[in-house]
């Protein structure tokens, strides 16, 4: 037997105004480019899986691993990896201080988002310039 | 009809909703493996780039130290766990059904507790087997 607020109410129930009506902000932005960044990484683990499967199939294995990911598309995968990780952890600090109580006021969210965003750079910018001069 | 002396509803307690003393044990997870993905992290970025740098005898070398091994199975360990708590709150949040949300949550609870399982055993097998 159905319950009455599913046959019922599910149809007729007015929507209150959607996500799209509002206008993007830095702090909505960031909220949900965490959550994406996250899914993002959960599913890229599956990268960190493979290359320690890699590591324990042998010289030969993690060779053709290493053929495929030097592609470009390979690359590009890994870049976009390292700027989900970097993101995720800076704005993750973020989530953390608001926990202890900091940052908390309108200023602060904003400044620590600006912050959030210029450590990815650096974060990103410093790992890939280190990893082309190695 | 018994007399509900609690403060919890008959439909909340039947369907296992709300605090049963351990209700902030799913926040209090993620925080804790969050702090402690911070440093780990960090270090397996720095080792990736300076010490391993995609070289299978340098990764390898590198796993089979004892500290590096324990890392990386924090890593993957705190990782996974934290992964998994997150993409349940995305999934509770998107998945009205509750039909689908239950088989959503069995299907990545599982697939993520066996990309644990298997990377776990990986590294173990690399550190112990050669070492």
């Amino acid at each position: 037997m159905k319950r009455i607020g599913e046959t019922i109410m599910a149809k007729q129930r007015p929507l209150s105004p959607h996500l799209m009506i509002y206008k993007p902000q830095l702090t909505t932005m960031m909220s949900i480019m965490h959550r994406i960044t996250g899914g993002a990484l959960a599913t890229g683990s599956l990268l960190v899986v493979w290359w320690v499967v890699a590591l324990a199939s042998g010289a030969e294995y993690y060779a053709f691993v290493q053929y495929i990911i030097s592609h470009w598309m390979g690359q590009l995968v890994i870049f976009g990896f390292s700027v989900a990780v970097f993101y995720h952890l800076s704005n993750g600090i973020r989530h953390l201080l608001w926990d202890f109580g900091y940052n908390l006021s309108i200023q602060g969210v904003h400044r620590s988002g600006y912050v959030v965003l210029a450590m990815t750079l650096v974060l990103t910018a410093l790992t890939w310039a280190s990893v082309w001069m190695n | 009809m018994m007399e509900n002396t609690s403060m919890r509803s008959s439909l909340g307690k039947v369907r296992g909703l709300g605090s049963a003393r351990k209700g902030v044990s799913h926040w209090w997870l993620q925080r804790l493996t969050a702090m402690g993905l911070i440093p780990l992290v960090i270090y397996m970025v720095i080792s990736l780039v300076f010490t391993m740098g995609g070289d299978y005898i340098k990764s390898v070398a590198w796993l089979q130290s004892p500290i590096n091994a324990t890392v990386m199975l924090l890593l993957l360990g705190a990782g996974f766990y934290h992964a998994t708590l997150g993409a349940q709150v995305i999934i509770e949040d998107y998945f009205s059904n509750e039909n689908r949300r239950l088989l959503a949550l069995v299907v990545v609870k599982l697939t993520m507790t066996g990309l644990a399982a298997l990377s776990l055993f990986s590294v173990l097998s690399v550190a112990l087997v050669q070492g």
